[in-house]
């Protein structure tokens, strides 16, 4: 199925005699592999509005985020929470689109500076699993019109509603960037560096520690004026970043694509988890896995809390070990990639307290009452 | 602006509902004389008022709990409130509701400098929150005006804004985690020190839902290292629209500064009066704020004022100095209290795409004397979210009608322009029926249907942000 308006997706999804596999692009496969008919967005394309003067872009669902990104570029203005490509990671093909990047919630190393992309999510159409069209939000800055469901479908991978059109709030691409980076140091005194520099007045955009290499690498972001990012790399050079080394320009934004695509993941063996957890938790959590038997190698994005981990060799990936040490320091683990069959056995999200499992079963057979809609794909 | 009938079978029970409140809460805790009972009559849209039930203070997320189950368990509604200073009836009682409190939840429990976060109980004043930090060269991000009263609480309800919100979003941006008390007393943690949901961002609704689905007894808060330096500029301009249109155009340079604050002249007269900024006397002024290192600061302010004088202001004036800056943003600050010296005032608060600021502003003019009520306009100007404060006299028949039918009206073209009813200071019942225009019926009902997961009952401040019929069969159900 692939509708080409709102109007047939809604009515598709109103006469469905079963349960749907809503795809856009088809290159984040990420959850409990789901059973049905694909359903997918990709036809539904098109800007439908642009205004840079107000930062702000309405799009519908199935519209490739390589245009959206293209367009945004020609009044230079980009999507600041810098979205992941997951093509790389998961080996997959096709066109990222933009439906899926606020259905996935999909953020990238400025998240931890400017918001992840809930946060620039201003307002969403979608059909719920009755086929009923429904809209949130606005095209507007700031909204407390009712209640932010824009929040709640952002994140939800389509089991609340098949996304139709997106608002976002676009941003200025920044004059000027340099990358700090020191090799050598360990993850925990890495992940020290990181959080010195977050807490710094100097305004860091980026900051990770990739335990990928023998030696480690530490790098940390500053964005902005050309004369101000002059400034803050001299202010941490003197002192936090003393003897660090600087990047700037392509190559800054190279070492950046690396971390948001998890470059050095992509194309080896194993399975790879998304952990999110108080940044200086990253360390000991990652020391805590490995002494626990599960061998891997980290990234820690986010200023240490984004802990990504490849997992190899390890029976059911390393689930068992790697959930109770997240329960240990509270926060949440996420195996995004591992084969159909260990998707299909394991909890691929991070399993609720009952409490809060009681709410968002309800919530779901609320938007969802028939269970329609990507069925299972975040199910416990 | 009707609220709905009491339920007297509540109302003949308040002695026993009373004395088992009474019995889980510490002496002091429930207010039940209406004597004592006046101060929760209502909240800043002072034009409503009605006395509870009673009122509680609990002092510790187990009391509340203690409160909402004998709640549960009488069927009474429960109104909950932080510090009153809602501009929606957020906090207007019925005659048959408790009102719950959280004003005592106020200390500091945790603070991380590390993971830059900070978790308090959900009665902490705003303000408190930065003063908590500040000393160590942090600080809380999101700023009403109100923030020397206002608490975290109600900032989470409200998904309050600020000043400068502009750069660090406002409070679902800066909200981590909370600690609910559900309807029925059960404690649920949502969220954490930790960034994004693991599933559904439950949260991300919780923020904004206007004291609906549940009481927030404790809220993990992310905090921010300090700029280095911070300072304003003052343009005046003779024409409110030239000003709008000097917004969009720092907007779409790319200049993000920390704030753009707008006010007209019956704002800018009020607020000399009353604080003596030195404001310019003239028909617009923006208040743009930078921050940052002294490099970036001057490369900014360079930058907006090159665009400014494009757009021949009558006035341009950089701050000199840390005084002259407090001082710049104390008019602004009072400028609501000044506005309350000259009449009673309405103060909406309906957002609207950037671009249309010239147009927007030229209609509210035109609809000031079609109305015959004088308007004076101070407001987020970067994020397009308007708040025209409607000036009437409250002892003068029929002034409040004409002065809620010209708000309605003002709405309504916020709407029609591509904005929304409420930027920052919700619904509440002040909006209520106005959801129609925004909304179609299964946009509202989808909301409504969130609610019956969280409270079923329907008894959390229930005759709120829904038109009072498309919620009735839930309320009486
Ligand atoms: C002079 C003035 C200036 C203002 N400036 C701004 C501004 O710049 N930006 C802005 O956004 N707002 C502003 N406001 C509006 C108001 O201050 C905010 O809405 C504020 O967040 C309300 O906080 P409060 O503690 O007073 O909450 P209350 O008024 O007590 O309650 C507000 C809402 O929160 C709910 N609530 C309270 N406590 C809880 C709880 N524990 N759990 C669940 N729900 C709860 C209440 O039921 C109610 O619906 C201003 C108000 C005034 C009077």
């Amino acid at each position: 199925m692939r509708p080409e308006t709102e109007t047939e997706l809604a009515e598709l999804v109103a006469g469905a005699a079963g349960p749907l596999r809503i795809i856009g692009g088809g290159t984040r496969d990420i959850g409990r592999p789901v059973n049905g008919e694909v359903l997918s967005v990709a036809g539904l394309t098109g800007v439908e509005l642009y205004e840079p003067g107000a930062l702000t872009l309405v799009a519908r669902a199935g519209t490739p985020l390589a245009e959206i990104e293209a367009l945004l570029a020609t009044e230079n203005q980009r999507l600041a929470f810098e979205p992941m490509d997951h093509r790389s990671l998961l080996g997959s093909k096709g066109v990222p689109t933009i439906g899926a990047v606020v259905a996935a919630n999909i953020s990238g190393p400025r998240r931890i500076q400017v918001g992840a992309a809930r946060d620039f999510a201003l307002g969403v159409r979608f059909v719920d699993g009755r086929g009923q069209v429904l809209k949130n939000g606005g095209r507007v800055m700031k909204n407390v019109t009712g209640y932010d469901l824009v929040k709640l479908m952002a994140g939800s991978r389509g089991t609340l509603g098949v996304l139709s059109e997106v608002s976002l709030k676009v941003m200025a691409v920044l004059e000027a960037e340099v990358t700090l980076v020191k090799r050598g140091l360990g993850a925990a005194e890495g992940v020290g560096a990181l959080s010195a520099a977050l807490g710094s007045p100097f305004d860091v955009s980026g900051a990770a520690h990739l335990d990928t290499t023998a030696e480690g690498e530490t790098r940390i972001r500053l964005e902005g004026l050309a004369g101000s990012v002059a400034y803050r790399t001299k202010a941490l050079q003197d002192g936090i970043c003393a003897g660090w080394e600087n990047v700037e320009g392509e190559a800054s934004a190279n070492l950046w694509r690396e971390v948001r695509d998890v470059l050095p993941f992509a194309g080896v063996n194993g399975e790879v988890w998304r952990i999110s957890v108080k940044p200086t938790d990253g360390p000991e959590l990652s020391a805590m896995i490995a002494q626990n038997g599960v061998e891997h190698q980290a990234i820690f994005d986010w200023g240490g809390g984004l802990v990504w981990l490849l997992v190899e060799g390890a029976p059911n990936a390393g689930a068992k070990v790697i959930r109770q040490q997240v329960d240990i320091c509270g926060g949440h683990a996420t195996l995004v990639r591992a084969p159909e069959a260990l998707r299909g056995r394991l909890a691929v999200f991070q399993p609720e307290p009952a409490s809060v499992a009681a709410i968002t079963g309800q919530i779901r057979d609320k938007y969802d009452p028939k269970g329609i809609l990507n069925s299972g794909l975040m199910g416990p | 602006m009707h609220m709905p009938p009491s339920d007297p079978t509540i109302l003949a029970r308040k002695p026993q509902i009373v004395a088992r409140l009474q019995a889980v809460l510490p002496k002091g805790a429930v207010l039940h004389d209406p004597a004592e009972t006046r101060a929760y009559e209502c909240d800043a849209l002072a034009a409503y008022r009605c006395p509870p039930l009673c009122a509680v203070l609990p002092g510790s997320t187990d009391e509340v709990a203690a409160v909402m189950r004998i709640c549960f368990e009488e069927g009474v509604p429960v109104v909950p409130r932080g510090a009153g200073t809602s501009l929606a009836g957020g906090a207007l009682p019925t005659e048959d509701s408790v009102i719950l409190g959280v004003a005592r939840l106020n200390e500091v429990l945790e603070t991380d400098y590390d993971n830059r976060f900070i978790r308090v109980g959900a009665g902490r004043t705003n303000l408190a929150v930065t003063g908590a930090v500040e000393a160590d060269g942090f600080f809380y991000a999101p700023d009403p005006s109100s923030q020397l009263a206002c608490v975290i609480a109600g900032n989470i309800a409200m998904n309050s804004g600020g000043a400068h919100c502009l750069k660090y979003g406002v409070t679902t941006n800066n909200l981590m985690g909370v600690t609910m008390v559900m309807a029925d007393g059960e404690v649920v943690e949502f969220g954490g020190p930790h960034l994004d949901a693991g599933g559904l961002d439950v949260l991300g609704l919780i923020c904004g839902s206007e004291g609906q689905l549940g009481i927030v007894t404790e809220a993990t808060l992310r905090i921010l290292a300090k700029p280095e330096g911070a300072r304003p500029v003052l343009i005046g301009f003779d024409n409110s629209e030239v000003a709008g249109a000097c917004v969009s155009d720092i907007i779409q340079a790319g200049i993000l500064p920390v704030a753009i604050e707008f006010m007209d002249r019956v704002c800018i007269r009020a607020s000399e009066a009353h604080a003596r900024s030195g404001y310019p006397d003239c028909e617009a002024m923006l208040i743009i704020e930078v921050e940052g290192s002294e490099v970036e600061i001057t490369d900014q302010l360079e930058r907006i004022i090159a665009i400014a004088r494009r757009h021949n202001p009558i006035e341009l004036r950089e701050s000199e100095s840390e005084e002259e800056s407090a001082r710049i943003w104390l008019g602004r600050k009072s400028a609501f209290g000044a506005m309350g010296q000259i009449n009673d005032y309405m103060c909406l608060d309906g957002t609207i795409p950037v671009s249309e600021l010239p147009y927007v502003l030229r209609r509210i003019g035109e609809m000031s004397v079609e109305f015959g009520l004088d308007v004076g306009n101070v407001f987020h100007a970067g994020d397009g979210n308007m708040h025209p404060l409607i000036l009437y006299d409250a002892n003068k028949p029929g002034d409040l009608e004409k002065c809620e039918a010209f708000g309605a009206e003002i709405l309504k073209l916020c709407v029609e322009v591509g904005g929304c009813l409420t930027g920052e200071h919700g619904v509440g019942v002040e909006k209520r029926e106005l959801m129609h225009t925004q909304f179609t019926d299964p946009d509202i009902e989808a909301q409504m249907r969130l609610k019956d997961v969280f409270d079923p009952g329907w008894l959390l401040n229930p005759a709120k942000v829904f038109p009072l019929e498309a919620s009735r069969a839930r309320r009486s159900g």
